[in-house]
Parts: C-alpha cells; structure tokens; sequence
C-alpha cells in the first residue's frame, strides 16, 4: 500500500509540477519553459543569487499576477471537485454518485442566477457578492435534501440519492426559469453555469486553500472507513464502524468543499466524477491511495482543461465545463476499454 | 458469556420478538433455529447492536450492550453473515487487515503488530497462496473462507453466524463448520448461530434455540430439542428423525407427501 502510494504519488507530484510549468508558459505572450520555474524561485529571498534576473519585468508581471494564481485556484478547484467526488463514490457506494448528486451545485446556481438576474453581483459585498450567496444556497440545499432524506435518526443511502435528484431538477427548473425571463444577462448566467477560472486571482486561492486542506485531512482520516464501507453498511458496523455519524460527518466535509469549488468557480461538471474513477482504474479500489491521488490528478486535470480552454480559441474562451468532458469522456472510454481487455487476458 | 433478558422488538405496532430470555455459557456454540419469519435473524442483529431494543436487556461480560460503543462492541464481538463478502477487487490480504478496523485508532494504527496474526490465520484456513489474489477472482466457497478469516482477525470473544452456509456446497459447508468448530475449541469462543439446516446445527451446536412466530418455544441439547412433535409443530412438516450412526446427534430425513400438495 505505501509503495504504490509512494510511486504514484512521487509520478504525480512530478507531473503536477510539469504541468503547472507548461501551462504558465501557455498565452498570448510565450513564456520560456524553464524560466517559469526560474522567475517563481527568484521570489523566495535567500534563492534570489542563484536564479539571477534573466527575463524582461513584463514575464514576471504576467506570470506572478495572472498566470500562476489562475494556475493555483484550478489546482485548488480541480483537487476539491475530485476529492470530495471520491468521498461522495465511497460513502454512497454509487459510482454515479459526485460532488453535485446531493444537489449542492443546483443550489449554488439558483443563488448565483437570482443575484446576476438582478444585477447585484457587485453590490453586497463587491466581487464576493456571486460566491459568497452560491455558498450559502448551496448549503442550505444539501440541508434541506438531508432533511427530506432522514427516516427516525437514519439517513438511507437511496433515500439520499433520490432526494438529491429530486432537489436538482426543481432548483435546475428554476435556474432555466431566470435565464428564459433575462434577456440581456443571458450570457453571464449561462456562463457562469458552465464554469470559468478567468479573473481568479490569489485572494480566490487564500478563500480556497483551507476548505482543501481541512478537507483532505477529513476525508483522508476516513479512507479507511471509507474502504470499510464497500463491504456493505451492516459490515462496516459490525467491524465497529458508527456508520450514521461517519456518513454525515464525510458528506458534509465533501459539501462544503464542493461549495467553496463552485461558489468561486461556477459549475464544472465532469471533474469530480471521473478524476476519482480514473485513479480506481489505476490502482485499483484502497481508498487510502484514492483518496490523494483524487485529490492530485482533480488538480493537474483542472489546470489542462483550464490552459486548453483559454488557449484553443483565443482570444475566445470556452466554457471550463466543456473541455473538462471533452477530454475526459474519450480517455475514460480509453481506460475502460483497457481495463476490460486486461481482465480478460487475466482469467 | 452472554446473556439475553426479557428481549421484547417491535416495528411500528408489529410484534418482531418476545419474550426471548436465555444464555450462552463461555465456550458453547447456540444455534438458533425456526421456520423462516420467526424472528432468527433480528435476534441476531439486536445481539450485535446493529438494531435497537425495544425493552429488555442484552449482557455481554454482565454490561448491558447500549452501554458499549461501536468500537467497543466490535472488539468483543464479531459477526458473518450469510451474504458474506462482495465480489470487490481489494486482495485477500487487504480484506483480512479490515478485521483489524476495531483495534485502530484515527490514523490507523494498530494496538498490536498484525501482520504476524493474519498470516498465521490464512495458514489455517488455507488461504497463505491466495493473500495477493483479488476476491473478486476467487469463488464463492474461498471468499466465504476469507470471510471467516476477517473475523477471526478480529479476535472476538463471542461469534454470532447468520446462516453462513447458505451459498456453500456441502463439502464446503462442512469445511467451513469445521474451522469455525476447530476456533471454538482452541479460543474458547463463545457462538451464536442462525443455521437453517437442522442437521448441520444438530451436529455443531451444543444448544438449540427454536423460535416460532417471534416466540422462544424451547431450549435445550439437540437430542432435547429435535424431536417429532416439535419439529412438526414448529416446520410445520412431519420428518423422520433417527440418529447419526457415528455420533448419535438426531438427524431429520426429509420426507415429501406421496400425494403432494392438496
């Protein structure tokens, strides 16, 4: 177990940093490779003499002000998405289950559609305006579809799931409702809908980064349970698991993390299911490997989708949402397929 | 030792179980047998605190059960059930480790160095050139094997089978009664079990407890219990019991009605 937590880990720490690298070089202005890394080590004081001031101002003004933070906060959304995906796969015992299957984005849309459709998303409190009220609709959506879900104490997993569904599709009603009744602010809605990591800058990451970080420590400290679980919720509280409390306690880690994804980059689909499927077919079903791994492979899989999105077609840029399933669908078919022909081979 | 006082179980207004009143002695094998809705299995998951007590009261060690946690309940009690393991794609080894769950602490550590426990156990029951297999590519009879070793890594004190046989053939239904008697007699582990074949419990068990509608009709040894006029009040069918030639436990031949059914 440690081994391949090592070795994977080891890959995906290298390819995450490779990746942040290419993807800083990637823009209007080209960056050269190696002086990413360069220009972002010159930063730190005492390693100044050793990374000497090669490049002209205007690299380190693009790559410190718009480049790396938009970088960071797709690490922070992609690694949220994917990790509480994989909470939401484990604890639910459902592999359609993601971030989004309790309704939490649903609710996060109808907040932050009500405030474009009214033009208050500058008001209350200035940019935060749309995240901050995407957070809390969002919140209070997953409470009411645990309220609709819960049966003397308990909450059944189906119950949950068809709760859930049930919330999406009244509150995705809803949302239609705003975006047919505006004419003007169609597009801002419906982008918003699709997702987008344009104009984040650090003060989105330092919003992001402890909802992650306690998150991960969470989840991480229930992989095991989560393991437990797959045998069945009766076996896993026969092996002295409190399976009530842990469900809760790891659903709602999963929510206010996928909240805090979607309040700061709208709905993007796609991510938190199949990163954590991706990384099942890889190394097989320990969520003690999963579960950083998620966490890792959401991040760098986020910072492609969001490099290609706004490279393609420039200077357009395409919905996050759209690339994140364009790329993703066919590699997961590709995986799939593999791994079937492998199983094969085996038996 | 366990002991079980007044247990009464309702659903809504329905009556599940009542007055079920009896005990196990440290090292005796109960079973527990009954026609299908008699209550067999609900018994079973209030014994392992899976499900609450309507009243009355559960003891393991003279403490009250509700007073146990989760955790604490497991680490003196383990349970298998009839379904056992799903076909899921964790090795052997790893499932084995997740008896260990109930000795861990947040971080996953042991009290104890398990590894040298599990491979002893996989030696017993034949699983040490299995322990890298996935348990989805073994077949039935192994992975119930496997499931037995998860328990037995658990190290309870008390044992409670729910119809653990039902998906085996006969050689591993024998095989499988076998290992957990062989455990019994080395641990001095104390079993309760939900058998639906009278003769595999009349064979294994040291006590049977015959339960008809929700109710505790007898208690006593197999050659107390399986009797003529019980059996066919109970089931409901009128068998031919005789005694196993080596051992003497009564055994039930089937017999169908020549007519058939009026």
């Amino acid at each position: 177990m440690k081994r391949t937590l090592l070795l994977w880990g080891g890959g995906g720490v290298l390819l995450l940093l490779f990746t942040v690298c290419v993807c800083a070089m990637i823009g209007s202005v080209q960056i050269p490779l190696l002086q990413v890394p360069a220009i972002v080590l010159h930063q730190i004081p005492w390693l100044q003499d050793v990374f000497p001031k090669t490049w002209p101002n205007s690299y380190e003004q693009i790559l410190l002000k718009v480049r790396i933070p938009r970088v960071v906060v797709g690490l922070l959304v992609g690694a949220c998405l994917s990790l509480s995906g994989a909470a939401f796969q484990g604890i639910l015992r459902n592999p359609l289950a993601d971030p989004y299957t309790l309704g939490v984005s649903s609710g996060a849309s109808v907040g932050a559609a009500f405030i474009i459709y009214f033009g208050l998303q500058y008001s209350i409190v200035g940019q935060w305006s749309v995240p901050l009220v995407a957070f809390v609709t969002g919140i209070l959506t997953l409470w009411l579809v645990i309220r609709l879900a819960q049966e003397d104490g308990k909450i059944p997993t189906e119950r949950l799931i068809l709760s859930g569904v049930v919330m999406q599709a009244f509150l995705g009603a809803f949302v239609s409702l705003l975006i047919s009744l505006s004419d003007k602010t169609i597009n801002e809605i419906m982008f918003w809908l699709m997702g987008s990591l344009s104009m984040r800058g650090w003060s989105y990451a330092g919003v992001l980064s402890p909802y992650l970080i306690i998150g991960f420590v969470i989840v991480m400290g229930y992989s095991r349970s989560l393991n437990i679980m797959a045998l069945g919720e009766r076996q896993a509280a026969h092996l002295g698991m409190n399976v009530e409390r842990t469900k809760m306690i790891v659903l709602m880690t999963a929510t206010l993390m996928t909240a805090a994804a979607v309040s700061v980059s709208g709905v993007i689909g796609f991510v938190g299911l199949i990163v954590p499927h991706l990384i099942r077919l890889l190394v097989g079903p320990d969520y003690r490997i999963i579960v950083p791994l998620s966490a890792l492979g959401g991040g760098i899989y986020m910072v492609i989708a969001d490099t290609l999105a706004r490279s393609v077609l420039a200077p357009t840029e395409i919905p996050l949402g759209v690339v994140t399933a364009f790329i993703g669908a066919p590699f997961f078919a590709y995986l799939l397929h593999r791994n079937k022909k492998t199983r094969r081979s085996r038996s | 030792m366990i002991r079980v006082e007044q247990i009464r179980k309702h659903y809504d207004d329905q009556i599940v179980l009542q007055e079920i009143d009896f005990q196990v002695e440290h090292g005796l094998c109960l079973g527990i047998i009954g026609p299908n809705g008699s209550g067999k299995s609900t018994l079973l998951h209030l014994i392992s605190g899976v499900e609450p007590i309507t009243s009355g009261d559960i003891f393991i060690r003279n403490e009250p059960i509700r007073q146990y946690t989760r955790k604490e309940l497991s680490q003196q009690l383990a349970v298998l059930q009839q379904e056992g393991l799903p076909p899921l794609g964790y090795t052997v080894r790893e499932v084995l480790e997740m008896g260990r769950f109930p000795f861990q602490n947040w971080m996953g550590k042991d009290r104890m160095d398990a590894s040298e426990l599990i491979e002893g156990i996989a030696e017993q029951l034949h699983l040490s050139t299995l322990l890298d297999r996935k348990l989805d590519e073994l077949s039935g009879g192994q992975r119930q094997r496997v499931a037995l070793g998860k328990v037995m890594v658990q190290q309870p004190e008390i044992l409670l089978l729910d119809e653990p046989t039902t998906y085996l053939d006969i050689r591993y239904q024998l095989q499988f009664m076998d290992y957990v008697r062989k455990w019994q007699r080395e641990c001095g582990l104390t079993i309760i079990a939900v058998l639906h074949d009278l003769n595999l419990a009349a064979q294994y068990c040291d006590q049977l407890l015959v339960l008809h509608e929700g109710k505790q009709v007898a208690i006593g040894t197999p050659n107390d219990i399986i009797e003529q006029e019980r059996v066919t009040q109970v089931f409901g069918t009128e068998p031919i019991i005789i005694k196993h030639p080596v051992n003497g436990a009564p055994q039930i031949l089937l017999q169908p009605q020549e007519q058939g059914i009026e």
